[in-house]
């Protein structure tokens, strides 16, 4: 018999106008030292499911239908204190963000302290060693040490080890983990899957995983959910679900995971996921605005060519040059990137992947080094008409599509500025037609035009931001991490819009992420970095198949093996080497 | 932790030499002050003379340097108007005001906290909004018309409390003489206390508030419900600390305030501070009466500015590691 065991439970958040409904009819059922993950995307109602469980639904959301009963045991309709007794001793939970989930001003050992006495009847010293032991077993290297520290004093991986830790002071059950690994870089998240996996056969516990990552649902879960708006669409043994998946959702769900095993050439349009149809007109490119007028001479050799360029930051200021202490982000880093193609950079966080972006677009300037760009050197540049002729040529998408755009601005205006600023048109309605028109091309439609950003959704936005970047008519893009902030599906969808505009328009690339399977799916070439240092650059299919760096090699052993993935809707994209 | 401390009280004493500074600067440049001490009919070279006595030919830095040398043993010579030492005249009254002061704070730290933590909690009840809203006459109404209101209806109407004065105040030592260990004196502190204290109240409410609620908010709270730790120990030891480190600031800087600008409620209620002694500096152009409130001004807001620093990095220990991680 399951230890958890959800049926039927549908939550609902009233609100003045209308009921909305977050989950609907759902049944779940775990087993001690079994692992089910419930996947899907934002929106899908996931995370409901887990607060329901642990009965921490956000005002003014309530269960209206169904029950959860643990070991038997009916809990959905516990009173408050009772429920409360439950949590942290019977039911544990895990946040997404190591480091806002801990009390910054309290040591881990208050911390960990206070939740073990609240639930077991132990004395002080005995709570103390107690929280000692379950350091050691989550990983943390000298525990005893190290449980006096405050949390500020533990990196992001360590934390989520703490947070681990505090959820299993008192033996719980069932642990649900809610996004466990996505504020962590491959390496940390490939250590925290490994042990929260020997911790559920050791502990016998049973864990519902909560996340929009495939890899992870590959990688950890014995069961899978499938949840697509409210509704548990597909549900059943992991392997079977993500090999032979039935339900058109999870068919183009799959679809839409970038795989480090295959490249495609583009992600399968699978018109289940909403806006991937295009219901709007598809320019001409090579006698539009956009494609006409390109007056960029051709470069002989690399389009743009960077040379040991070194950027230090300072960390600690002092009267005296010689007390004064940097950080170098960039170490001597050189590369090449040739007209037309995508130069990936792919690293960690801290590995300095996107202060390359900032020293070639300008926005920082480096400490030595050199960087030319179609012949031109960028960093002495002086003469005001240079820079911004350059700036035109070059243009920069970022990672978050939420504060990337100005707030207070219409569409129009966002993306016919730079239009304007560069002087690019001759009369406004010159410009409105251009505005338009792009708007058409990215996706969006004319009528995005009168609106403002908080309107649109995360790769709704993204589309904004890839036409003001191409208001300039620039022949080299740096995006900078253009998907992470995004759904699988609406990663595919932009994806594949870089793809299109790049043979359309010939762009070069430089594409940023800290993704490999994002990376191998979109880049030509790919350089590696870490600590500041590019280790090693090579053909993205060659730097898969036979990478050659020791670093490289440990990066691609720690992603999430995806081999099990359907490849379903894939066969005709699929490049063979 | 040491070096921060020395650190910050360099520039505290930074601070107070240029305010130093100015203070001397107003003694000796705003008017001449042998006019201001002598009669009309003393001859130029009686006035020379008691310039070349009172060192007013020096060169500035050696005029400057024995102010300073007063300063730090409490000499800031005679007032014009009293014709008594400034530090003597200061001293009998900062007793006074002091008091005052530090009982409208602590009215206001005593209320202000728990409401601002109850209203933060509970955000929808009738208590809550009553608090709100008497908050916000404390802080739209102008003190002394607070004042005079509180006399109609206490003293006036009522007659529970005195309208005006300390009440009998006790001697100890030679310094200091306090009110708070007579009835009367304790029943006189109460509304000019209050009065004075409203302000800040509503500040330190509102701000717990906000913070309350923004910290409520935070994964960290979330996570500690989800270890199933009761409301009194979420509310009481994770979020209550963590809403400290603003309302230090303010609170630290309102304390400073009380105590300098307590001129309007002294003034309404004829408190016996230093209020009305620099309100009558002033009408008089009583100038070392007024460069020495200046100074003591300065010297209490540094003195708070640093406590508030320390206090910080006891609160917060993200602020202890010497700025190590970026």
């Amino acid at each position: 018999m399951s230890i958890l065991d959800i049926r039927g439970l549908t939550v609902q958040f009233p609100s003045r106008k209308d009921v909305f409904t977050a989950s609907r009819n759902i049944n779940l059922s775990v087993d001690a030292g079994k692992i089910l993950g419930v996947v899907g995307e934002s929106g899908a109602g996931k995370s409901t499911v887990g607060n329901a469980t642990i009965g921490l639904l956000e005002h003014p959301g309530r269960i209206s239908t169904g029950e959860i009963h643990l070991d038997g045991q009916r809990i959905d309709n516990l009173d408050a204190e009772s429920m409360r007794k439950l949590r942290g001793k019977r039911i544990g939970m895990i946040f997404q963000d190591p480091l806002t989930s801990l009390d910054p001003l309290q040591t881990i050992e208050f911390q960990l302290v206070e939740t073990i006495r609240l639930h077991l009847p132990l004395s002080k010293a005995e709570a103390r060693a107690r929280a000692v032991d379950l350091l050691d077993q989550v990983g943390i290297p000298n525990p005893d040490e190290r449980i006096a520290q405050y949390p500020h004093q533990f990196s992001g991986g360590m934390r989520q080890r703490v947070v681990i830790a505090l959820a299993l002071c008192a033996d719980p059950e069932v642990v649900i983990a809610d996004e466990p690994t996505t504020a962590l870089d491959v390496s940390i998240q490939a250590q925290i899957l490994k042990l929260m996996k020997r911790l559920c056969t050791e502990k016998n516990v049973a864990m519902i995983v909560i996340t929009h990552d495939m890899g992870v649902i590959a990688d950890l879960t014995d069961h899978v959910a499938v949840m697509y708006r409210g509704d548990l669409v597909e549900y059943g043994d992991s392997k079977q679900v993500l090999g032979e998946p039935k339900h058109p959702y999870t068919q183009s769900l799959i679809a839409a995971v970038p795989r480090p095993d295959v490249k495609v050439h583009r992600f399968p349009q699978v018109d289940y996921i909403e806006g991937s149809a295009k219901p709007f007109k598809q320019i001409d490119i090579s006698t539009h605005w956009l494609g006409k007028a390109r007056d960029y001479k051709p470069v002989e050799g690399p389009l743009l060519s960077v040379k040991d360029i070194t950027m230090k930051f300072l960390t600690k200021n002092a009267w005296t040059k010689r007390n004064r202490q940097y950080f170098t982000a960039l170490d001597k880093v050189g590369f090449n990137i040739q007209a037309g193609e995508t130069f990936g950079l792919v690293g960690e966080s801290g590995s300095g992947k996107s202060t390359m972006a900032r020293v070639i677009t300008g926005l920082y300037h480096p400490a030595s080094g050199t960087a030319h760009f179609a012949g031109q050197e960028l960093t002495s540049l002086k003469d005001k008409k240079q820079v911004l002729a350059m700036r035109r040529q070059m243009q920069m998408i970022f990672q978050d599509p939420f504060s990337s755009l100005n707030s207070r601005m219409r569409v129009r205006n966002i993306v016919a500025e730079p239009i304007k600023f560069h002087k690019l048109a001759s009369t406004n309605s010159e410009v409105n037609q251009i505005v338009d028109d792009l708007l058409e091309h990215v996706g969006l439609g004319v009528a995005a035009a009168a609106r403002f950003p908080h309107e649109f959704s995360g790769g709704q936005r993204q589309r904004i931001s890839i036409a003001r970047a191409l208001a300039t008519r620039p022949r080299f893009l740096v995006c900078d991490e253009p998907t992470s902030a995004l759904d699988v599906s609406i990663q595919a969808q932009i994806l594949n819009l870089l793809k299109d505009l790049q043979d359309e328009l010939g762009l070069t690339m430089l594409f940023i992420s800290h993704d490999l399977a994002v990376i191998r799916q979109m880049c030509n070439r790919t350089g590696v970095m870490r600590h500041g240092q590019l280790l090693e650059v090579a053909d993205t299919e060659k730097l898969f198949n036979n990478p050659e760096h020791a670093y490289t090699k440990e990066l691609l052993s720690l992603m999430p093996g995806m081999d099990d993935l359907s490849r379903q809707n894939l066969e005709e994209e699929l490049v063979t080497a | 932790m040491f070096g921060f401390i020395s650190r910050r009280i360099a520039m505290a004493l930074m601070v107070m030499f240029v305010v130093a500074l100015i203070s001397f600067l107003l003694f000796r440049f705003v008017g001449d002050p042998i006019n201001q001490m002598v009669g009309i009919e003393t001859t130029p070279e009686q006035r020379e003379a008691l310039r070349e006595r009172l060192g007013l030919n020096d060169p500035f830095y050696t005029q400057f340097l024995r102010y300073i040398a007063g300063a730090i043993q409490f000499e800031f010579g005679n007032s014009y108007q009293f014709k008594q030492p400034v530090a003597d005249l200061i001293g009998r009254r900062l007793p006074a005001t002091l008091e005052l002061s530090f009982a409208s704070a602590i009215f206001a730290l005593l209320l202000g906290v728990p409401m601002g933590v109850y209203t933060g909690l509970n955000r929808d009840s009738w208590l809550s909004k009553i608090f709100l809203s008497v908050s916000l006459i404390g802080i739209s109404l102008p003190t002394f018309f607070i004042g005079i209101l509180f006399i109609f209806l206490f003293s006036v109407t009522l007659q529970w409390l005195p309208s005006f004065g300390r009440g009998e105040v006790v001697q100890i030592g030679s310094f200091w003489d306090t009110g708070f260990l007579t009835i009367s004196g304790l029943k006189a502190l109460i509304l000019p206390a209050i009065t004075l204290g409203l302000y800040q109240m509503t500040l330190i409410m509102r701000l717990i508030r906000a913070e309350m609620l923004e910290v409520l908010r935070t994964d960290h709270i979330k996570f500690a419900r989800a270890r199933g730790l009761p409301n009194r120990s979420v509310y009481y030891i994770h979020a209550l600390k963590n809403t400290m480190v603003p309302v230090i600031t303010i609170t630290g800087l309102q304390l400073g305030s009380i105590i300098a600008f307590a001129i309007i409620t002294e003034t309404v209620f004829q408190w016996p501070g230093m209020g009305i002694l620099f309100l009558q500096a002033v009408q008089n152009v009583d100038i070392p009466i007024m460069a020495a409130y200046l100074l003591l001004t300065a010297f209490i807001f540094v003195v708070i500015n640093l406590v508030v620093d320390i206090l910080y990095v006891v609160i917060d220990p993200r602020l202890r590691s010497e700025r190590g991680r970026a």
